[in-house]
Formats: structure tokens, C-alpha cells, sequence
């Protein structure tokens, strides 16, 4: 079942074309990792995606149960949010905001969502902490709660091990791959790291500036583009 | 002490100073916070500044000075808000263009119309006396309305607040909110700007909430502290002016100084702990 249908988007930036003629579907269940060099169009597509910034042709189109705003997302942290003072229930609890249409305040079943996705991710004993005060690893899950209770049906990741010890992201792949594999939850994640992404995903999308290989992770780590950007196993 | 109390309660137009400046208090505590997080500090003092411009013009045109001001700093908060939104360091240029071109524009109309007197002294640095009772009427009723939109609007600004993208993402129209909250700072500014002054009016929006924030690490103990020490700093700062005869407006920011320093020391120590 196809859920997100990107045909022929072009996308400019700053009257640059930071993407061009880009094509891909994603299936439901699908793991995609988009990877490629730094200005390939990995946050323009992102931001496309969203709805953030406007395509200028092109089209990208949800389908099979999903709508645009029913995706969760986990943007890169801004210097705001690290000294932000917020508690994580506060946090996570803002992801059920497209629930509650048009009460001015969450209801009970909310509410228990919210402690739900916090079970999940493990964090519960640490609810009423404040975000400011936890490590970069926690600080993700709670933004991964925060996601989940948006959604379950598709999951936007954009660079969400920066600055994360291997430790911690590893830790991350395990509950990204979980949840993909036990909830069938859609992920679409933004990489540097190309090593995980072929590890950990199914799919592979390598832009620079438009598609250079999109399809599997077995025949992205055969493809020319694939075996030079993973090194192949001698660097140049 | 109860004598002086006594005594402040007793005159008219400083129990008029008391309702008005406690809802002020309140309202630009509440919307502090979000601003502060947002990083729209500048706005508020830009606001301020258009409304010292308005409200001179309605002076010297003879106009009711509220509802002349209203209107104005409520379309210049939507620009300034354009402005800011654009980028960063342009919007923060802009800001200052555009409050120094208001207070130009005020002073010259004021000189112009009757030379400069104590009523623009007044407008620059507040006055206790400020508040005919029409505009307390009015003034009630504005903050009444902020006030009831915060709370309606509460888990909306928090989420707006902390991550517009993410917001936006999932279906939030951010673009209102943020609308939505300049409209409300807009209309608590300039109900505000005439007890404290066009120079003063923005630290009450910028204090409590920076003060609570040294101390407080959840933005519901943020926001209801900051309230609650808004509302203490304005009676105190209230009663200083009444016992020492200085400036309100002075008074209330310098007892605002001390409360944050305390608050600062305070943070600190329990940083260390």
C-alpha cells in the first residue's frame, strides 16, 4: 500500500534548485533512509514533505490512510528547545495537539496516551523532569514520544543521532527499528551515517540533487553510487 | 504600615492604578514567558514605542488615547511580527527603526500642538494618575480578553512555543497563533504603557518570566510563577512609589531588579546542590 507518493518534485532554496526531478513512493511498513552529501536536498525534501516549504513542481501526494498532517516529526533540535523549560509530560503531551480539534484542553484519553507512548519509550520514570535537564539520548525519546502520539502511521526522523554518543544512537536505531517492525509504523529518516542506514533500513534514497539510487538496501550496497558513498570497503 | 495601606486604598485613582495595573501585571506575565522563549523580546519593546506615537497624536487631535492606540499597535504588531519571521537580524534592525520613527513622529506633533509638557513626560516614564475611569473601563475589559485567551489558548502557544516546525507539522495553523500572540502583547501594551511608560512597559513583560525561569524548570511552574511574582513586584513597586513619592513605573521595574537577583542567587545555589 502506497502511503506518500513524491513524482517529479523540483524544490528551490534560496532561488537555488536544491532539488531536482525527484521521484520515490514510500510503502506502508517501508524503513527509508534518505542519505547524500551535505546541500544534497536531504532537509528541502523533508521540509516538502511537511508542507514547511512549497514545491515548485511536482507533486507529493499522501495516500492509504495517510494525510500530511497526521505525520510525526522529529525535526533537528533548535538552541530554543535545549534551555527550554518544559517538563516531559509537557512535551509529549504536545503531540496529542491534533487530537483534541477544537477542546481547548486534552481529555482523559489524551492523557493516557501520552503515559502510553512514555511506557514505551521507557521514560515514564522520568515525566515530571525537566526536558532542559536530560542527556541528548533521552531528550530524543521524548521527542520520539512526542511523535508517536501524533501518530503511528508514519514517522519523519531528520538527522536524529547528531551529537549522540554510539552508545545512545545505537540504543535509537533499536527502538526506531522496533517500532517499525513490531507497530509497522512507516520511518523515514534523514542519515549522515551511512553505515547504520544500511544496516538498520530496508530501503535506501541517495540524493544529490536528484535521485542517484533509490530501491533496496541489498542493491544500493551493489549499486556504483552506493558502494563509493559506503567507502566498499577501501576508502579512496 | 496597615496605616499607609489604608491610606493608598484610600485615594480613587490609585485604587483605579491597583485593578488596572494587577490585570497588566497578570496578562504581560502570561505572554512574557512565550515571548521570552520565542525570542520576541524586541517586539514588545517595539510596540510600546508605535503606541508612544499614537497615543500623542490622539492627544493632540484630541482622541479618546485608547482607542486610537489600539488600532494602530495592534497593525503594527502585525508587521513587526512579518518582519521578525523573514530573518532574524533584518526583523531585529526593523524593530528598532520603526520604535525610534514613533517616538520621533510623537514628540514633533506634541511640540508642535502645545510644546512639550508633563503629559509627554508622563507617556515616557508612566504616571499613577494616568487612569480616568472610562479608560479603566476599557482597560478591564482588554485584559479580561487577553486573559481568557491565554488560558483558552494555553496547550496551543506551549506547543507553538516549543517547536513551531513540529506544530506546523502535524496540522497546528501556526501562523494564527503566533498572530494571536502578538495581537494579545499588542493590546497588554498598550493598557500597560500608561501606568508604567513607553520606556518601562516592556521590562513587565520580561522579568517575571526570566525570573521564574532561573528557579523553575516546567513552563506550567514558569507560567504560574511568573504571574504570581508579576502581581507581587507591581503592589510592592505600588507601595515605594506611594511611601517615597517616586515615579510608579521606576518603582515597579526596580523592585522587579531586586525580585530577579534574588531569584538569580537562588538558582544558583540550587544549580551547585
Amino acid at each position: 500500500m502506497v502511503q506518500l507518493s513524491c513524482k517529479n518534485v523540483t524544490m528551490t532554496y534560496e532561488n537555488t534548485v536544491a532539488l531536482k526531478d525527484v521521484s520515490f513512493e514510500v510503502q506502508a511498513g517501508d524503513y527509508l533512509c534518505i542519505v547524500g552529501e551535505n546541500g544534497s536536498g536531504k532537509s528541502t525534501l523533508i521540509k516538502g514533505i511537511l508542507g514547511l516549504t512549497p514545491v515548485k513542481s511536482g507533486t507529493i501526494a499522501f495516500s492509504g490512510g495517510v494525510s500530511r498532517d497526521e505525520i510525526g516529526y522529529l525535526p533537528q533540535q533548535t538552541e530554543i528547545q535545549r534551555n527550554f523549560p518544559a517538563s516531559v509530560y509537557e512535551v509529549v503531551l504536545s503531540g496529542c495537539l491534533n487530537r483534541m480539534k477544537r477542546h481547548p484542553f486534552y481529555g482523559k484519553s489524551q492523557r493516557q496516551w501520552a503515559m502510553d507512548n512514555l511506557k514505551r519509550l521507557g521514560i515514564e520514570q522520568i515525566k515530571n523532569k525537566s526536558y532542559q535537564d536530560l542527556s541528548g539520548g533521552q531528550q530524543q525519546r521524548v521527542l520520539l514520544a512526542r511523535a508517536l502520539c501524533a501518530t503511528e502511521k508514519m514517522l519523519l526522523l531528520d538527522e536524529p543521532i547528531t551529537g549522540l554518543d554510539p552508545i545512545v544512537s545505537g540504543e535509537l536505531y533499536e527502538i526506531i527499528g522496533q517500532l517499525n517492525r513490531q507497530s509497522s509504523v512507516t520511518i523515514l529518516m534523514v542519515s549522515h551515517d551511512v553505515s547504520c542506514a544500511v544496516k538498520y533500513a530496508t530501503k535506501i534514497l541517495h540524493l544529490s540533487a536528484g535521485v542517484s539510487f533509490f530501491g533496496d538496501v541489498k542493491d544500493y550496497l551493489e549499486s556504483d553510487v552506493g558502494r563509493r558513498f559506503t567507502g566498499g570497503g577501501d576508502h579512496a | 504600615m496597615l496605616e499607609m495601606l489604608i491610606g493608598l486604598f484610600s485615594y480613587d485613582f490609585i485604587r483605579r492604578a491597583l485593578v488596572v495595573g494587577t490585570l497588566v501585571s497578570l496578562c504581560a506575565a502570561l505572554l512574557g514567558v512565550t515571548l521570552v522563549l520565542k525570542r520576541y523580546s524586541m517586539i514588545g519593546d517595539g510596540l510600546s514605542h508605535v503606541g508612544f506615537g499614537a497615543l500623542s497624536i490622539a492627544l493632540a487631535a484630541n482622541l479618546a488615547p485608547l482607542q486610537v492606540s489600539v488600532p494602530v499597535v495592534v497593525i503594527a504588531a502585525f508587521l513587526l511580527l512579518r518582519l521578525s519571521e523573514n530573518s532574524k537580524i533584518k526583523g531585529d534592525a526593523a524593530i528598532a527603526l520603526i520604535a525610534s520613527s514613533s517616538v520621533a513622529i510623537g514628540v514633533i506633533v506634541t511640540s508642535l500642538s502645545q510644546g512639550m509638557n508633563t503629559d509627554v513626560y508622563n507617556y515616557m516614564f508612566g504616571s499613577i494618575l494616568a487612569m480616568s475611569s472610562s479608560d479603566v473601563f476599557l482597560s478591564v475589559i482588554l485584559s479580561v480578553i487577553v486573559l481568557v485567551m491565554f488560558v483558552f489558548f494555553y496547550h496551543r502557544i506551549f506547543a507553538v512555543t516549543f517547536d513551531e516546525g513540529f506544530a506546523k507539522a502535524t496540522g497546528t495553523k501556526v501562523g494564527n497563533y503566533n498572530i494571536l500572540i502578538a495581537l494579545l502583547t499588542a493590546l497588554t501594551i498598550v493598557v500597560g504603557m500608561r501606568i508604567m511608560g513607553t520606556m518601562l512597559i516592556s521590562s513587565l513583560i520580561i522579568f517575571p518570566a526570566l525570573t521564574s525561569m532561573r528557579v523553575c524548570r516546567t513552563f506550567k511552574t514558569v507560567v504560574i510563577s511568573s504571574a504570581i511574582i508579576s502581581v507581587v513586584c507591581f503592589f510592592l513597586g505600588i507601595l515605594a512609589s506611594f511611601a517615597f513619592s517616586l515615579p510608579a513605573g521606576a518603582s515597579i521595574v526596580v523592585v522587579n531588579l531586586a525580585v530577579f537577583g534574588i531569584f538569580f542567587i537562588v538558582g544558583v545555589i540550587k544549580e551547585k546542590t
